[in-house]
C-alpha cells in the first residue's frame, strides 16, 4: 500500500480537527461523544493504513519546506518534517488505539462533556505529534502542547487533590522542558538546522559537536526531561499523584502513551544522537533502572488506593524500559521498545478496569472492596487477565518484552539484571494479592448491587485485550518493526 | 508421524478450552454437559495420538520435526518446534491417560457444581499447557508451557474462589513456584550469556540443522562455574514446581482445589514437571558434579522431611500431598545420581498410583463430605470399591511387591546403594527411612479412613461451613455410600495400572529403559540386598501403623506422650509457613522494609519532599499548592502561564539568533 500525501499530517491533526468540530457543533452530549469517537476511529484506521504502508514500503516522510534553501520557518531554519519509521509506527498506532479506548472510557463523564472532549482530543494530537516529529523544533512544540490539556483534564475532571496533582504534573514536566529547550537549541547551533535525521547521522558518526556546551551537558539536559517523563526514580513522585487524581481515560492515556514519550525520547535522541555519551552514562542509568523496578514494586505493596497501586506498578514496569535502553544492545533496546508497547496496552487496561470498578463501587479503597468477582464476572476476568499480563505471563505481550529486555541486559550487566529479575516475583506477589483482596473471597454485602461492565466498557476492554494476546502470541509483529529502527541506532546486525 | 499430528496433541485440548470458554459457557450456560464432551473428546484425541507417538518412538523410528524461526534480533534467533523422543513419549502417555481418566471421574465429582463448564475449560487448558511443556523443542517454549501450567494450577486451586482459604492457597502456590522460576529464568539468561559468541542462540533443545544445540552441545559448550549456576537455576525452578524443600510449602495448601485437580495437577503431572525438566537437561548436569550432588541431597532430604509431616496430618489429602512431595524427592535423588531410567520409571508408576489415591480420597469425600480422617472410619463396608482400590494404591506406594511402586523404588534404592561413598550412604539411609515412613503414613490413613467405626463425617464437622452450599465438598455425610460408576471405573483402571504399570519395564524386556537409552539410561540390575532392606522398612512401617491404628484409633496416645514436642513440630510443619509468611513477608518486608520505603517515597518522607523543594519551582510549590487547594484555580493558571511565557520568550530570543 502506498502512503498518500498528508497521511501523517492527517493522523496528527485529525483529533484536534475533531475538537474543533465539537467546539463548534457539540451541543448535545451524545453528539460530542460520537464526534470524538468517530475522529479517533478514523485515526485508528489511518494508523493501521500507515502501518500496512510501512510494512510494504518502509518509513514514511512528509515535509513542507526544505532545510537550507526554502525552510518552513526561514529565520530559524526549521522544517515541517514528519516521519514515521520503525520506532514511531507502533507508538502512533498505540496512541490511536488508546484514543478510541479513552473516548469509550469517558462515556460516563457527565460534567462539561464538550470541553472535556476538546481537551482530550487536543492531548492526543500533542502525543501523536511527538512520535512523528522529524524536526526537533516541532518535537519540542508537540512536547509542550500536551501539557495544557493534561492540566485541565486532571484539575477539572479529576478526583481528590486534583489541582495539586495537575499542577505537580505540569511543573515537573516544565522543569524537564526547560532543560530540554537548552539541549534543543544547542543541537540547532551544532547542526545549523532542526533536522533530527541530520543530528542522528552526525551523532552516529561521532561528528556532532556543539559550540559552547559539552556534549555531556546536552546529553544530560535531554536525559533530565525524558527521565522525568518516563519516570525514573527519584523523579517519579508526580506520577502516583497525577494517576490517582486523573479521570479514568486520562490515566489510561497517561500510562498508555504519555510515559512512552519519555522512552521514545531516550531512544530517539539520547541513544540515537549521543551514542558515546550514552555508553558512558549507561552503567549509572542501569542502576537507576534497577532501583526503579524494585523500589516501585516494593512501594506498591503498601498502597491502599487501587489507582495509586497501579501507578506505582507503572514506575516498576517503566524501569524495565530504562534497563533495556541503557543496556544498549539491539535485543535489549528492541525489548525496551516492545515493553513500551506492551505496557501501554496492559497498564492502560488495568487503569480502565480500575476506573470501571470505581465507577460502579464508588471507591478505590482496597480494604473496602472484596469478593467483587461474584457480581462482576466480566470486569473481574479482565482484571485478572490484565494482572497476569502485567506479571509477565507467557503468551501475553508483557512476557516477550520482559524476556527480550532481560536477555539483552543480562549480556551487558548480569548482576544488575539478576536483581531486576527479582521484580517478577514481587510483581506476581502484589498483583495476585490485589486480585485476592478486590475480587476473591465472599462478596461483601454492600456490593450486592454492583453492576458489571457496560457495553462501552466492554468494547474498550476488548480493544486492549486483543493486542495483548496477539502481540503475546506473535511478538515479532511489533518487535520486527521496532527492530528495523533500533538496529540503525545501536549499530547491531 | 506428520508434524501436524504432533501439534494436534497440544491443539486439541486447547481448542476444547477455547470452545468451552468462549462458546459453550456464554451460549449454553455454566453447567452445560457439552463442556464435558468437548474436553473428554479432545483429550481422547490427544491420548490416541500420544499412543501413536509412543509406538513410533518405540519402533525406533527417527522423529525429526522442523523448527520455525519466529523472531530474530541480532544474535538472538528464536526457533520453535516440537521434540519427540522417548522421554517425551513417556510423558505424553502419562499426561493424556491420567488426564482422560480424571476428566471422566470429574463428571461424577463436579456434576452439581455451578461452574461445571469453567472447570472443564480450565482442565482442558491445563492439559494443553502440560503437553506443550513436555513436547517443546525449545527452552523458551518449554518455559511458556511451564508458566501456563502454573497459571492453570492457580486458577484451579482457587476454583472455589469465594472461600478465602482457596484464594490464599492459589496465590501462595503461584508466588512460591514463581520464586523458583526466578532462578529458572536466570538460568535461561545465563545460557544466552555464556553461549559461544559466533553461534546464534536459538534456544532449541535439539536441532539437527544447527551447529550447536542445548542438549548436545550445552554441557560441552558451557562449562565451569557458569554451567553449575545454570544447572542450579534449573533445579530451583524444578524445586518450585515439584514442591521440593525449601519450596514445598505451597503443595499441601493447594489441596484447597477440587480433588480431581489434585489428582491430575498436584500428583501425577504438573508437579512431576520439575523431574521432567531436570531429566531433560541431564546432559548439562552431567558436566556439573556439584549441581548434581545438590539435586540428590535436596531430593533425599525432601523424601524424609515431607514423609515425616505426612505421619501426623489428619486431613487425608494433606497426607497424600506430603506423600507426593516425598515421592518426588525420590525422583530427584535418582536424577542427582545421574540415574535417568529409575527416576522416570518412578515418575511413571507414581503418576498412576498417586492419582488413584487422590481419586480415592475424593470418592471418600463424596461419601462423607469431609477430608478429616478423624470424622471417617469404617468406610470399607459401605464403599468396597473405593476401599479396594485405595488398598491397592497404598500397597503400591508402600513399595510392596509385586505392586508397581516396589519396582521403581527398588531401582532407586539400588542406585543409591551401589553409588557408595559418603553421598551414596547418606542417600540410601534417607531413602530407606523414607520407605519406612511412607508405609506407615499411608496405612495410618487407610486404617483411619476405612477401618473401625464410622465417626459421622460432615455432620460432625464443628467448623466453618458458611460456604457449604457453594461447594461440592461438603454436601454429604450422614449416610455414606459408594460413589457412582463414572467415578469408580476410572479408579479401577488406575488400580490395574498401580498393580501392573511396571510391566513396561519387566526385568526381562525393559522396554521402558530402551526408550530412554538414547538419552543415556541403562538397565539397572535388581539388587537383592537394598531391595530387601527397602521391603523390610516398608513392612515395618505397615506393621507399626497396624499396631497403632488398626482398631480405628483416631490418635495414638501411647506415642503422643513423650513424643508430644516432635508431634507438635510436625503438625506445625516445622514452622516453615510461619517463617515464610509471618516472619519474612509480613514482619520483615511488609511491616518494615516496604513500609519504610512507602514512607520514604511520600511527601512526608524524603523523595517526594526533596524533589519538590529542590525543583525549579520548588520553594513556592508548597505555598502555591495551598493556594491552589483553597480553590483558586486562577493562581495555578497564572503559574502555568508564567512558565509557558518564560519558555516561549526564551525560545524567541535564542531561536531568533540562529
Amino acid at each position: 500500500m502506498q502512503p498518500f500525501d498528508g497521511l501523517i499530517t492527517l493522523i496528527v491533526f485529525l483529533p484536534v480537527a475533531g475538537a474543533a468540530v465539537i467546539a463548534v457543533a457539540g451541543r448535545e452530549q451524545m453528539l460530542v461523544r460520537r464526534i470524538a469517537l468517530g475522529a479517533m476511529i478514523l485515526n485508528l484506521i489511518l494508523a493501521t493504513y500507515a502501518w500496512l504502508s510501512y510494512s510494504a514500503n518502509g518509513p514514511i516522510i512528509e515535509q513542507l519546506g526544505q532545510y537550507g534553501s526554502n525552510p518552513w520557518i526561514p529565520g530559524v531554519n526549521a522544517s515541517y518534517l514528519l516521519t514515521i519509521d520503525g520506532l514511531s509506527m507502533p507508538l502512533v498506532f498505540l496512541t490511536a488505539l488508546l484514543g478510541v479506548v479513552a473516548v469509550l472510557g469517558s462515556w460516563h463523564v457527565k460534567e462539561r462533556v464538550r470541553e472535556y472532549h476538546v481537551w482530550l482530543l487536543m492531548l492526543l494530537t500533542g502525543v501523536q505529534g511527538v512520535f512523528v516529529a522529524g524536526d526537533l523544533l516541532l518535537f519540542f512544540l508537540f512536547w509542550e502542547v500536551e501539557l495544557v490539556p493534561m492540566y485541565f483534564l486532571i484539575a477539572m475532571w479529576g478526583t481528590g487533590h486534583r489541582e495539586y496533582s495537575a499542577m505537580k504534573f505540569v511543573l515537573y514536566t516544565l522543569f524537564g522542558s526547560a532543560f530540554m529547550l537548552v539541549g534543543v537549541l544547542a543541537l540547532r547551533f551544532a547542526i545549523g538546522s532542526f533536522d533530527m535525521g541530520a543530528m542522528t547521522l552526525a551523532g552516529q558518526e561521532g561528528t556532532l559537536r556543539a559550540a559552547f556546551l559539552s556534549m555531556d551537558v546536552i546529553f544530560l539536559m535531554f536525559l533530565a526531561a525524558f527521565a522525568i517523563k518516563l519516570p525514573v526514580w527519584p523523579l517519579h513522585t508526580w506520577l502516583p499523584d497525577a494517576h490517582t487524581d486523573a479521570p479514568t481515560a486520562v490515566s489510561v492515556l497517561l500510562a498508555g502513551v504519555l510515559l512512552k514519550m519519555g522512552g521514545y525520547g531516550l531512544i530517539r535522541i539520547n541513544v540515537g544522537m549521543f551514542p558515546s555519551e550514552m555508553e558512558q552514562w549507561a552503567p549509572l542509568l542501569v542502576i537507576f533502572s534497577v532501583v526503579s523496578i524494585l523500589y516501585g514494586a516494593a512501594v506498591v505493596f503498601r498502597q491502599t488506593d487501587l489507582k495509586r497501586l497501579v501507578a506505582y506498578s507503572s514506575v516498576s514496569h517503566m524501569g524495565l524500559v530504562l534497563l533495556g535502553v541503557a543496556s544498549l544492545g539491539a535485543v535489549s533496546v528492541t525489548g525496551a521498545a516492545l515493553q513500551m508497547f506492551a505496557h501501554g496496552t496492559i497498564t492502560g487496561l488495568l487503569f480502565l478496569v480500575v476506573g470501571i470498578i470505581y465507577e460502579n463501587a464508588h471507591t478505590r479503597h482496597i480494604p473496602d472492596l472484596g469478593g467483587l468477582f461474584s457480581r462482576m464476572p466480566v470486569v473481574g476476568a479482565v482484571f485478572v487477565f490484565a494482572g497476569l499480563a502485567s506479571l509477565g505471563l507467557p503468551l501475553l505481550s508483557g512476557f516477550a518484552a520482559e524476556l527480550m529486555v532481560f536477555l539483552g541486559s543480562f549480556d551487558a550487566y548480569p548482576w544488575q539484571t539478576a536483581f531486576a529479575v527479582l521484580g517478577i516475583v514481587l510483581t506476581a506477589g502484589y498483583i495476585l494479592w490485589t486480585v485476592e483482596r478486590v475480587l476473591l473471597g465472599p462478596l461483601k454485602e454492600r456490593w450486592n448491587s454492583v453492576k458489571d461492565a457496560s457495553p462501552a466498557d466492554f468494547v474498550a476492554m476488548a480493544l486492549l485485550v486483543l493486542p495483548i494476546i496477539i502481540v503475546g502470541v506473535y511478538p515479532a509483529l511489533v518487535a520486527d518493526v521496532f527492530r528495523d529502527a533500533v538496529t540503525l541506532l545501536v549499530g547491531g546486525g | 508421524m506428520p508434524e501436524a499430528a504432533v501439534w494436534l496433541i497440544i491443539a486439541a485440548p486447547l481448542a476444547a478450552a477455547v470452545f468451552n470458554g468462549l462458546i459453550i459457557r456464554p451460549l449454553f450456560g455454566p453447567v452445560s454437559r457439552i463442556g464435558f464432551d468437548a474436553t473428554v473428546g479432545a483429550i481422547g484425541i490427544s491420548f490416541m495420538l500420544s499412543l501413536w507417538a509412543l509406538s513410533v518412538v518405540w519402533t525406533d523410528q527417527e522423529v525429526v520435526l522442523p523448527l520455525h524461526e519466529i523472531i530474530r534480533v541480532d544474535e538472538f534467533s528464536l526457533r520453535i518446534g516440537l521434540l519427540l523422543d522417548g522421554l517425551t513419549a513417556i510423558m505424553l502417555v502419562v499426561v493424556t491417560s491420567v488426564s482422560l481418566l480424571v476428566q471422566i471421574y470429574s463428571h461424577g465429582y463436579m456434576k452439581e457444581d455451578r461452574s461445571y463448564v469453567r472447570y472443564y475449560t480450565f482442565m482442558a487448558m491445563f492439559t494443553s499447557a502440560m503437553l506443550t511443556l513436555v513436547l517443546a523443542n525449545n527452552l523458551i517454549l518449554l518455559f511458556v508451557g511451564w508458566e501456563l501450567v502454573g497459571l492453570c494450577s492457580y486458577l484451579l486451586i482457587g476454583f472455589w474462589f469465594t472461600r478465602p482459604s482457596a484464594a490464599a492457597a492459589a496465590k501462595k502456590a503461584f508466588i512460591i513456584t514463581r520464586f523458583g522460576d526466578l532462578f529458572f529464568l536466570l538460568a535461561i539468561l545465563g545460557i544466552f550469556l555464556l553461549w559461544p559468541e559466533d553461534t546464534p542462540v536459538t534456544f532449541a533443545l535439539s536441532d539437527p540443522n544447527a551447529p550447536m544445540d542445548l542438549l548436545r552441545a550445552g554441557g560441552a559448550a558451557l562449562t565451569g562455574t557458569g554451567l553449575t549456576l545454570i544447572c542450579l537455576g534449573i533445579m530451583a525452578g524444578a524445586a518450585g514446581k515439584s514442591a521440593q524443600f525449601p519450596l514445598h510449602t505451597w503443595l499441601p495448601d493447594a489441596m484447597e482445589g477440587p480433588t480431581p485437580v489434585s489428582a491430575l495437577i498436584h500428583a501425577a503431572t504438573m508437579v512431576a514437571a520439575g523431574v521432567f525438566l531436570v531429566a531433560r537437561f541431564l546432559p548439562l548436569f552431567e558436566e556439573a558434579e556439584t549441581a548434581r550432588t545438590i539435586v540428590a541431597l535436596i531430593g533425599g532430604f525432601t523424601v524424609v522431611f515431607a514423609a515425616s509431616m505426612g505421619l501426623v496430618m489428619n486431613d487425608i489429602k494433606r497426607v497424600l500431598a506430603y506423600s507426593t512431595v516425598s515421592q518426588l524427592g525420590y525422583m530427584f535423588l535418582a536424577l542427582g545420581l545421574g540415574a535417568l531410567g529409575p527416576a522416570l520409571f518412578h515418575l511413571f508408576n507414581h503418576a498412576f498410583f498417586k492419582a488413584l489415591l487422590f481419586l480415592g480420597s475424593g470418592s471418600v469425600n463424596h461419601a462423607t463430605g469431609t477430608f478429616d480422617m478423624r470424622l471417617m472410619g469404617g468406610l470399607r463396608r459401605v464403599m468396597p470399591w473405593t476401599y479396594g482400590v485405595f488398598f491397592i494404591g497404598s500397597l503400591s506406594l508402600a513399595g510392596i511387591p509385586p505392586f508397581s511402586g516396589f519396582w521403581s523404588k527398588d531401582e532407586i534404592l539400588g542406585i543409591a546403594w551401589s553409588y557408595g561413598g559418603t553421598l551414596g550412604t547418606i542417600l540410601f539411609v534417607l531413602a530407606v527411612v523414607g520407605a519406612f515412613m511412607t508405609a506407615a503414613y499411608i496405612f495410618r490413613a487407610l486404617f483411619m479412613t476405612f477401618h473401625g467405626k464410622y465417626r459421622g463425617g460432615e455432620a460432625q464437622e464443628a467448623h466453618g461451613t458458611a460456604d457449604a452450599h457453594e461447594t461440592h465438598d461438603e454436601r454429604h455425610g450422614a449416610t455414606p455410600h459408594e460413589s457412582p460408576w463414572v467415578m469408580v471405573i476410572p479408579m479401577a483402571i488406575l488400580a490395574v495400572l498401580a498393580i501392573g504399570s511396571w510391566f513396561i519395564n519387566f526385568p526381562a524386556t525393559h522396554w521402558f529403559t530402551d526408550l530412554l537409552k538414547p538419552l543415556g539410561a541403562h538397565v539397572e540390575e535388581i539388587q537383592i540386598v537394598p531391595a530387601a532392606i527397602g521391603l523390610v522398612a516398608g513392612l515395618l512401617g505397615i506393621g507399626i501403623a497396624t499396631a497403632l491404628y488398626r482398631g480405628g484409633a483416631v490418635s495414638a496416645p501411647s506415642i503422643s506422650g513423650p513424643l508430644a514436642p516432635v508431634t507438635n513440630l510436625l503438625t506445625r510443619k516445622y514452622y516453615m509457613d510461619e517463617l515464610y509468611e509471618g516472619v519474612i513477608v509480613r514482619s520483615v518486608l511488609y511491616e518494615r522494609l516496604w513500609r519504610f520505603l512507602a514512607w520514604f517515597d511520600s511527601d512526608k518522607g524524603v523523595v517526594d519532599r526533596a524533589v519538590n523543594t529542590l525543583g525549579l519551582f520548588g520553594r513556592n510549590l508548597g505555598k502555591g499548592i495551598r493556594v491552589v487547594e483553597n480553590g483558586q484555580l486562577q493562581m495555578s493558571l497564572t503559574v502555568l502561564s508564567i512558565g509557558a511565557v518564560i519558555i516561549v520568550a526564551a525560545y524567541v530570543v535564542w531561536g531568533g539568533v540562529g
